[in-house]
């Protein structure tokens, strides 16, 4: 099953310049292990040393971030789109 | 209750006004915190109070000092309304792009304004006002993003006001920005009604935010706690408008974008979560007047949309 990844303008450079990637996988976890192995560069971006998330990344399936799912094991469906953004400060 | 003795007595105890009209399941209330009603017109006079309250308390701001704070605006408001009576200088960094009215409000208070570079959003507004205080150690640093004066005053105020109006509570709908409003208030509710689900909405910050150089640039607020949370959404620029736009034309309310982001996000997680019963309480960080100036209302909605992802209406 395909997911849409969308890729913010600071790692564009990893992955040839493009704005979205389409990558198959049946949890975050699986979509991201394709994408670094596709795009190599991507994996300290989107990865910290354990294998968990990087500190300053946000990703977020149909605009839920998955810190608050199931993280990595966030299931996904045929069709849903995978936000990778990078976490900055609100307003206020 | 209708005399004060001060401008900064009528700062808190906001009214709940129901908005379920909004609810996309009838059996679901919503309720809206009007936080539009505190007298600089926003939630921020609460953290900005409690701030300088407890730099005072602890000796660290004396009159005449001048503080500096970067702000997207209404914690600058706050900031400068309190100043202004305790007798403190201003300085604010704000991004330039945010919307005229803020400037305007922070000029007629009389707080300096400097600019920080629009693309770079708040963390350049951040960034420029370490520089400036390490620079020029005189001015005094609140910092709200990592200040716990910011939470506490959401712990003692906010978080207990909507216990006391709401105890029916089952689910609190709040923007991020600091983190403030979630972690204060948040903790509160958690801690005295079990059960209760805390749930943020924020702006698609990372993608509006072009002038990120890399990752290392990022930013999590020191006083954020991950653990707080039950969900985390984005609400988009045109959705938020169109949120905006019901709760006038809908509900009579007139509040500012953010507003419409948290109602949309309390509608959005009464339907995720496939929720069929029990109440929702939002808070509305300010009132709709510092927007007229985008044409949230009144301008074509495409137009619209277009210009939000280029102010910061955060």
């Amino acid at each position: 099953m395909a997911v849409d990844v969308k890729i913010p303008t600071v790692l564009r450079a990893q992955v040839d310049g493009l704005t979205s990637v389409a990558i198959e996988g049946a949890t975050v976890g699986e979509v991201f292990e394709s994408l670094v192995t596709q795009y190599p560069g991507l994996r300290s971006n989107l990865l910290g040393d354990d294998g968990g998330m990087h500190k300053f990344v946000n990703v977020f399936v149909n605009d839920d971030d998955i810190r608050y799912l199931d993280r990595l094991d966030t299931k996904l469906s045929d069709g849903d789109e995978v936000a990778i953004l990078p976490a900055v400060a609100g307003g206020a | 209750m209708a005399r004060y003795a001060s401008i900064l007595g009528l700062i808190g105890n906001t009214p709940l006004v129901d908005v379920s009209q909004l609810s996309p399941e009838p059996g679901v209330r919503i309720l809206a915190k009007l936080e539009g009603q505190n007298p600089g017109g926003s939630s921020k006079d609460r953290i900005a109070l409690k701030m300088v309250e407890l730099a005072e308390r602890d000796g660290v701001l004396t009159r005449g000092d001048t503080i500096l704070e970067p702000s997207s605006g209404n914690t600058g408001i706050g900031l400068a309304l309190v100043s202004k009576l305790r007798g403190y200088g201003l300085r604010i960094v704000m991004p330039e792009n945010v919307s005229v009215e803020r400037r305007q409000i922070l000029e007629i208070f009389g707080a300096q304004i400097t600019l920080s570079p629009g693309e770079e959003g708040s963390n350049g507004a951040i960034r420029l006002a370490e520089k400036l205080v390490a620079d020029e150690p005189h001015y005094r640093f609140l910092f709200q993003y990592g200040n716990p004066a910011n939470t506490l005053a959401h712990y003692e105020g906010t978080g207990p006001e909507i216990l006391a109006d709401c105890p029916e509570i089952d689910v609190f709908v709040a923007g991020l920005g600091t983190s403030g409003t979630l972690m204060g208030a948040g903790s509160y509710l958690k801690e005295h009604k079990p059960g209760v689900k805390i749930v943020a909405v924020e702006p698609p910050a990372g993608e509006l935010v072009q002038g990120l150089r890399n990752l290392d640039d990022g930013f999590v607020p020191p006083i954020f706690h991950e653990g707080v949370l039950d969900r985390k959404t984005i609400m988009r620029p045109r959705a938020s408008i169109e949120w905006t736009r019901r709760l006038l034309n809908e509900c009579g309310v007139f509040a500012g974008i953010s507003s419409g982001a948290a109602v949309g996000g309390a509608a959005r997680y009464i339907e995720t979560t496939a929720m069929t019963e029990g109440t929702v309480v939002t808070l509305l960080p300010d009132g709709g007047w510092k927007y007229l100036s985008s044409g949230a209302w009144t301008d074509d909605l495409d137009v619209v949309t277009e210009r939000a992802t280029r102010i910061n209406y955060w």
